[in-house]
């Protein structure tokens, strides 16, 4: 059968140590069963591999920090629709989501690029600040967690835990402190990097099972695989990890996934205790970093929700294969300074 | 006592639980008492067995075979309600 032609654009091309998703999910669209896709790289630093991977992604262009606001990047958008008549976005990063929901209905009705995101709501819902809300209403466990903005509040919330616990940051990073001195040392380097708030978060003893899964927007769970982190890098990333086949976790999965309607990727992650108690760490709006392990268990994720945003009717995944791996590896490429000297002056590659 | 049903045993006596994702080795005997218990076998059975097969006495058998339950037990091998 011939392969339709189609150009979909993809953001998260940090290959690095603490990597984005997108060159895993450029990989599982490039073995879509109907598509033949066009990939434009759509990257925010020049340094990010992906925009160098010229088997992989076929041409990138720099777009503006999130920051810049949702104008700047629909302005972009527009320049680069120009010259490649995009179908499809898929955007990775937590931190730009928000841009891209609040663009999803212009791009799609002023230029017919599609995609397929959570509502505002739901992403909202599930912030790392909102989490705790989250398990109440949908009754899922989630380690209580409270969220601070200066520290300052630090001695407040020093009856309601006990050490150790987990200082989070509002999209990234997660350090365990020992002590109130700890605290204050996770709390200033995160905030630095990240923003405010902080979150301070129980800690659970356990191991720290994962899901990657999509959900059609009616409730219904297009798939979903469970994974084991199997070897983790000092910034707390899975290096290696195996498929799993844990029915309980699955269905806490697809309860989420029905009663909050999602709609798009996302990623659960959770603590397994010893008595087998199952506690909702964070919910990521988008596609992990791994999501190449469940193409390999045989559910091609971005496959399935490129349909979706182009429209069409998906079935529901019925298995996945359980004790497959996957192990990262790190690569030296070599590049021109041509390259280099091209996208860091024209923003495009 | 009965080794859960999902649990992957090879030739080689690697065994890989996909509830939880964790892996194991056992040795040769290991590997056919494990087997035993995967094909209901009783614990009289399995006694018999290893007694007619190996030298060794009911004692020593019997010392080593609780160990090893208790090494599949403690990583949660067993089935659930087999295991007291």
């Amino acid at each position: 059968m011939k392969k339709t032609d189609i150009t979909i654009a993809v953001t998260g091309l940090n290959a690095i140590d603490s990597p984005g998703p997108g060159i895993s999910v450029i990989r599982a669209l490039r073995e879509s069963s109907y598509y033949n896709p066009r990939i434009i790289g759509l990257s925010y630093d020049t340094m990010e591999p992906g925009i160098y991977m010229h088997d992989l992604v076929d041409k990138t262009y720099q777009i503006p920090f999130p920051s810049a606001g949702v104008d700047n990047l629909l302005h972009r958008i527009r320049e680069i629709n120009k010259k490649e008549k995009l179908d499809v976005i898929i955007p990775n990063f937590d931190a730009e989501l928000f841009n891209f929901i609040k663009l999803e209905q212009r791009l799609s009705e002023d230029l017919n690029i599609k995609m397929f995101l959570p509502s505002l709501n739901q992403f909202e819902e599930r912030q790392k600040s909102n989490l705790f809300a989250f398990g109440k209403k949908y009754k899922v466990k989630v380690p209580k967690n409270k969220t601070l903005f200066s520290l300052s509040e630090i001695p407040l919330i020093e009856n309601d835990f006990t050490f150790p616990l987990v200082v989070k940051g509002k999209y990234y990073d997660a350090k365990i402190a020992y002590s109130r001195e700890q605290i204050a040392q996770h709390f200033e380097k995160i905030s630095v990097r990240w923003g405010l708030p902080i979150i301070i978060q129980e800690y659970i003893f356990g191991s720290e099972v994962n899901v990657t899964a999509i959900g059609d927007g009616t409730g219904r769970t297009v798939g979903a695989v469970p994974m084991r982190k199997q070897y983790i890098t000092d910034k707390g990333k899975a290096w290696s990890g195996i498929s799993l086949d844990d029915d309980k976790l699955l269905k806490i999965t697809h309860d989420i996934i029905k009663a909050t309607k999602w709609k798009g990727s996302l990623e659960l992650e959770f603590i397994k205790t010893s008595n087998e108690e199952y506690y909702l760490l964070e919910i990521n709006p988008r596609f992990p970093a791994w999501i190449y392990l469940a193409v390999g268990c045989g559910q091609n994720h971005p496959d399935a929700l490129l349909k979706m945003a182009l429209g069409r009717k998906v079935k529901s995944f019925s298995k996945h294969e359980t004790g497959k791996m996957f192990i990262r590896y790190s690569y030296d490429m070599i590049v021109n300074l041509k390259e280099f000297e091209k996208i860091s002056t024209l923003g495009e590659l | 006592m009965k080794i859960k049903q999902n649990i992957a045993i090879s030739d080689s006596g690697f065994i890989f639980n996909p509830t939880t994702g964790d892996s194991f080795s056992t040795n040769p005997i290991g590997q056919e008492i494990i087997k035993l218990l995967h094909n209901s076998k009783t614990e009289d059975e399995i006694r018999s067995f290893i007694l007619e097969t190996y030298q060794i006495s009911r004692d020593h058998f019997e010392k080593d075979y609780y160990d090893f339950i208790n090494v599949l037990k403690k990583y949660k091998l067993l089935e659930e309600n087999e295991k007291d």
